[in-house]
């Protein structure tokens, strides 16, 4: 909403400055988002010329000399074609900046002459596109004084920022009576006076559907000339940006912006017959007065006539019978329309209008008939004519909403001790008329007010008049002891998750939630009730199922930048379905090139290798441990999801059922269907469906029992099958003695042609430790023969000779 | 006495000239070992007159003890010879760089850390943290937070839906983290004090709009909670927040259909130098966040008498204050996994802001 200071004060008597007012505006809510004081014309001045030379080494330059007002004629070189003696025009002195060649002026010599400043042409100063001569005024223009006052040009112009709710201030009156209320001024608009009509109004109106129309007010003025309109009207409207048409359209514009009252006005030579306000027909179509043709449906309320759709109701007139240079007869309409349905109709045909804006925000229905005797006296006050008598059909007149609030209800909410009589005038002065009921106040809803609903709103009323910055902070009041904790688990693991992965190189990234559908099906998702039905771009359409399509690109993106050696990680949501439950919290990272733990690319300590499947288990389960998942309990299967490696990946499984995570490096087709190129290798763990520990009574941990005994280590080789896992060789012989055995490591493994195809020879350190006595050589040799028993029974294998 | 003198100077010299400990281990054996030069003249002694003895005894002793000394001093001294000479042997060029600590290379990302600093402050103040669905319903998102359908309002809202199911119904990707204030009303009695950090969607992309961002909510109801405290939870964070010892800030009347009233708040700072905000500080005032009482509709939804319960809530970009505190100039680099802005932008690891230690380091 946009409007001058010279606008406001037609409404609003005030001494304030445009500062203060426009402090004020944002501090009772309605936000200044732009201030054009027009500054950028002060410096411009009418001048004189005095005389005017043809320029000694110039054809097209003339020397002129300027009287700007002090007596003393200024040399200005000047190649306009009306520079001449005795014109008056627009002067900028060495030192102002000219907008419309961004150019601060110096002194200057043009071909051998000084040139002290530049009469201006209007193209210079933006004010048009005018550049064939300089600004020529006509002779008594005031030498000296400044240019943009005399041109009326110096007026501010204030847009604020309208919040949704305020109808009311989508008119300069509006806005006037806010800050009428706020004390910083008082209203002196005329009261409107019905202008009297002669005969009825020929043209009759009948509304087909009562719940798209809530009243529609028609008038014919008869015998009008209509020419431009008045210079006044017309500086208004071109300084918020509005472009004069011809005077009865500008009264209309005019209107819409004064009062907030939209309307339209129709050449009656122009209808045929009568109007109707009904629904559209499917596919009806308009030519509006935008020039383009809009195909209407059932939804969109229309006014018709009978040559067919005159106007889209509330939205835009149509150009059929629009008004112009021509028109005699006009017909004016002050119509209610239905907010929902305007909107509705503005957003399905893409139109943005300043009617449209008002009625799906809620115009005052008080003002439909008051609106109308305006525009009448505004058109015969300047086209002349003779009025019939207003058509009024279907308003049902208004009724106040009653609202009862009690006294203490403003300092319930807001904190603030607001005196009874205070809020009283406070409400009085917006036009609630309170009503003094003890201890409430009842109010009657003003009707251009429909956003006041309670007492929550009346609340509100008073505090921004009042002032929300009277409100003085409050502690919120402490609970009286030491918080506890306050995150949930998933909370927890999520937190613990990220640092530990960071701690191990690994860069947090956070990618898109939606992906491209070939990614999301590659992934096991891309299923329909996943798809956005207007994603912002078309490789953004499917809710991820998976954090890897993402990384991998991610990582992708990065070497495609010349940084293949890449390590990222991301802790977020996948999307399983589009239920509240289906959003599950998974951490994944990958890694790239050489990106291993230890480091990345070439060192002069060794070369970091080709990251593969064990890099990707290794930060899987750090990730669990951070997770507080319970790592020792884990079986590890091989193979994972299809976008894996088949044999270089693996799935993590707590007990049979429970699949905490997968690992593994990327199966070739599905790089090549991400773009993507390796070594690359990731892993994906659910946080959500690891087990949540018991609660336990107590923090104290388990009791640490050393054992006064040596313990021993024992090395053992087994050549087994190639197929052979090397966590079965580990469980085996852990198993051989539970209590004794208390470490099992794999320290190599060896393949070769020494061994026979398909072999494999797999050597384990195993730790054994004594608890209550020192083993003698043959307790060792008895537990070492049951290792080796246990090994080759679970596994085929034979102790390595 | 002469030949113990000579051989004195002989043995000095063998001594002097071992050049390794296997030379004067020889030198020493030679002399004063079982059959060593010495040991055998001290054998002498036992042939010798008592009066010889007498001189013989502590002259013989007396080289004894000189020659002994002479060979430890030696020895050691060719021990310290040998030890250093292994040592500049091993002498290694420690200019050498070292690699770096994985827990060095690696960051947590900017949105990460300070949703761990907003909850740093608020965890002070009593609050947990909630989350919920990024795939809302139409109700949550909107019908129960007090939009009335086909208000304007929503159309402030640019939303991404899904396409409608079986029975019409269409979900769509939350537009604001408030669908977490009507389901904790649902799970919880008041009093409730509670922070929401997480992911919203807007269809809307520029340098400071992404059609994902993330955004932090706050939502206190009790029986009394007014303006005055929420003036006070937001000035205490915003401090906080931006680790200056006092902000100035600026409440003024909004609207959003949720609240009843409705604020925006704008923070003054200083944005004279190039590409940096200091908050506490200079003329300017920037939006910073919108609040404002819980609406009576919202409490309805959330199953509370808005005449018994009342409370307020707040939503702000955390995208947004970490372009403002940490200075990134463009949102959506958020979102792109650079690793050169990952390790520029970015936290280490072991950086956790706590309140006790200071939020940020530096």
């Amino acid at each position: 909403m946009k409007f001058t200071l010279s606008w406001l004060k037609d409404h609003l008597d005030t001494d304030a400055s445009l500062a203060e007012i426009c402090e004020r505006l944002t501090m009772i809510g309605l936000e200044v988002e732009a201030v054009d004081d027009k500054a950028a014309l002060k410096p411009f001045v009418i001048a004189r010329v005095v005389s005017a030379v043809q320029h000694p080494d110039a054809d097209k330059l003339r020397v002129l000399m300027v009287d700007t007002g002090d007596g003393k004629p200024i040399q200005v070189v000047c190649g306009a074609p009306n520079a001449r003696e005795g014109l008056v025009g627009a002067f900028a002195a060495p030192g102002s900046y000219v907008p419309g060649i961004d150019v601060t002026l110096s002194v200057g010599k043009i071909r051998g002459v000084e040139s002290h400043g530049m009469m201006c042409s209007e193209r210079e100063l933006q004010l048009s596109d005018e550049h064939d001569g300089i600004i020529d005024l006509p002779a008594d223009a005031p030498v000296g004084t400044p240019f943009a006052t005399y041109a009326r040009l110096d007026d501010p112009v204030i847009e604020i920022n309208l919040t949704p709710n305020r109808p009311d201030a989508t008119s300069v009156y509006g806005i006037a009576r806010d800050l009428a209320a706020s004390g910083l001024g008082t209203l002196k608009t005329p009261a409107i006076a019905p202008v009297a009509g002669k005969g009825e109004t020929p043209v009759k109106v009948s509304i087909a559907d009562p719940e798209l129309c809530h009243g529609f007010a028609l008038r014919l003025v008869k015998g009008v000339k209509n020419g431009p309109s008045p210079k006044w009207m017309q500086q208004q409207l071109i300084a918020i940006g509005l472009r004069p048409i011809n005077a009865l359209v500008d009264i209309t514009n005019y209107v819409t912006f004064d009062r907030g009252r939209p309307l339209h006005v129709f050449d009656a030579a122009k209808v045929a017959g009568d109007l109707v306000v009904r629904p559209a027909k499917d596919g009806e179509k308009v030519l509006a007065l935008d020039g383009r043709e809009y195909t209407l449906n059932a939804s969109m309320c229309v006014i018709a006539d009978d040559n067919g759709v005159e106007s889209i109701a509330g939205v835009m007139g149509g150009e059929h019978s629009g008004c112009d240079e021509t028109t005699t007869d006009v017909l004016i309409e002050s119509a209610l329309w239905s907010p929902l349905n305007i909107a509705r109709t503005g957003r399905e045909l893409g139109i943005i209008t300043d009617a449209r804006y008002r009625f799906e925000r809620g115009v005052d229905p008080e003002f439909m008939i008051p609106g109308i005797e305006l525009a009448t006296q505004l058109v015969t006050d300047i086209c002349g004519g003779a009025p019939c008598e207003t058509e009024v059909v279907g308003y049902a007149g208004h009724e106040a909403k009653r609202i009862s609030m009690p006294v203490s209800e403003v300092r319930r909410l807001t904190g603030l001790d607001v005196p009874k009589a205070e809020s009283m005038s406070i409400l009085d002065r917006l036009g609630f008329k309170p009503q003094d009921k003890g201890d409430a106040i009842e109010v009657a809803v003003p009707s251009w007010r429909p956003d006041i609903d309670g007492k929550a709103d009346i609340v509100e009323e008073v505090m921004r008049i009042y002032g929300v910055d009277r409100i003085a902070p409050a502690p919120l009041p402490t609970f009286g002891a030491v918080n506890g904790k306050m995150l949930t688990p998933i909370q927890i693991r999520t937190r613990f998750v990220k640092r530990a992965l960071a701690v191990r190189g690994m860069m947090e990234a956070v990618t898109w939630s939606f992906i491209p559908e070939e990614h999301a099906k590659l992934f096991g998702g891309g299923q329909p009730a996943l798809r956005l039905a207007n994603p912002i771009a078309a490789d953004m359409s499917d809710m991820r199922p998976s954090l890897l399509p993402g990384l991998i690109a991610a990582a992708q993106r990065n070497a495609d930048r010349g940084i293949g050696d890449v390590a990222l990680f991301e802790v977020s949501g996948i999307y399983e379905g589009d239920g509240a439950d289906n959003q599950r919290r998974v951490a994944a990272g990958v890694r790239r090139g050489t990106a291993k733990l230890d480091g990345q690319g070439r060192h002069w300590g060794g070369n970091a290798g080709a990251v593969g499947v064990f890099d990707a288990k290794a930060d899987a389960f750090a990730a669990l441990e951070a997770a507080g998942a319970p790592v020792d309990k884990l079986q590890v299967e091989a193979s994972g999801p299809a976008w894996y490696h088949p044999g270089r990946s693996g799935t993590i499984k707590l007990g049979p059922k429970i699949v905490l995570g997968t690992f593994g490096e990327f199966h070739p087709r599905t790089l090549e269907a991400l773009d993507a190129s390796g070594p690359l290798a990731g892993f994906e763990i659910y946080l959500d469906t690891i087990p949540e520990p018991k609660a336990k009574p107590t923090r104290t941990k388990p009791r640490l029992d050393l054992s006064p005994f040596q313990g021993v280590k024992r090395d053992f080789a087994f050549v087994v099958d190639k197929s052979v896992e090397a966590a079965a060789i580990v469980k085996a012989a852990a198993g051989a003695d539970k209590k004794l055995v208390t470490d099992v490591r794999v320290f190599d493994v060896f393949e070769g042609a020494s061994l026979g195809p398909d072999k494999k020879s797999i050597a384990i350190e195993v730790a054994i430790q004594p608890t209550d006595r020192t083993l003698t050589d043959e307790d060792f040799e008895a537990l070492g023969a049951r290792i080796v028993a246990n090994v080759e029974k679970t596994t085929g294998g034979a102790l390595r000779g | 006495m002469s030949d113990l003198q000579s051989l004195e100077a002989s043995l000095m010299s063998d001594i002097a000239s071992a050049s390794d400990e296997q030379a004067i281990e020889a030198v020493r054996v030679a002399a004063l070992g079982k059959k060593g030069s010495i040991s055998e003249k001290l054998k002498t002694l036992g042939a010798m007159s008592a009066d010889e003895r007498q001189t013989m005894g502590p002259a013989i002793n007396g080289l004894k003890l000189r020659v002994s000394d002479a060979i430890t001093a030696r020895k050691s001294q060719l021990r310290d010879a040998a030890i250093n000479a292994r040592l500049a042997a091993e002498t290694l060029d420690v200019t050498l760089p070292v690699r770096q600590a994985p827990a060095e290379r690696g960051r947590i990302h900017p949105i990460s850390q300070v949703i761990d600093e907003i909850t740093a402050i608020f965890g002070d103040m009593g609050f947990a943290i909630a989350e919920g669905p990024d795939i809302e319903t139409d109700y949550y998102n909107f019908t129960a937070l007090n939009f009335p359908e086909g208000h304007p309002a929503r159309e402030m809202h640019d939303t991404f839906f899904f396409q409608p199911d079986e029975a019409g119904e269409r979900k769509l990707l939350r537009t604001h983290t408030s669908p977490v204030q009507i389901r904790t009303m649902e799970a919880q009695k008041p009093p409730i004090r509670i922070v929401i950090p997480g992911k919203t969607y807007r269809q809307d992309s520029d340098a400071t709009h992404s059609p994902m961002f993330h955004q932090v909510e706050g939502l206190v109801v009790d029986k009394s909670a007014n303006v005055a405290n929420m003036k006070w939870v937001l000035e205490e964070f915003c401090k906080a927040f931006f680790e200056v010892p006092s902000v100035k800030m600026r409440f003024r009347p909004s609207f959003f259909p949720f609240t009843e009233p409705s604020m925006e708040v704008d923070i003054q700072c200083d944005r004279s130098r190039p590409g940096e905000v200091r908050f506490g500080e200079g003329n300017d005032w920037m939006e910073i966040l919108g609040c404002g009482m819980v609406h009576p509709n919202v409490l309805r939804a959330g199953g509370l008498d808005p005449d018994e319960y009342q409370g307020f809530a707040w939503g702000m970009g955390i995208d947004r204050i970490a372009m403002l505190k940490y200075g990134m100039p463009d949102l959506r680099a958020f979102f792109d996994a650079d690793v050169r802005w990952l390790s520029h932008y970015g936290f280490r690891p072991l950086d956790m802001p706590t309140l006790f230690g200071g939020l940020s380091n530096g």
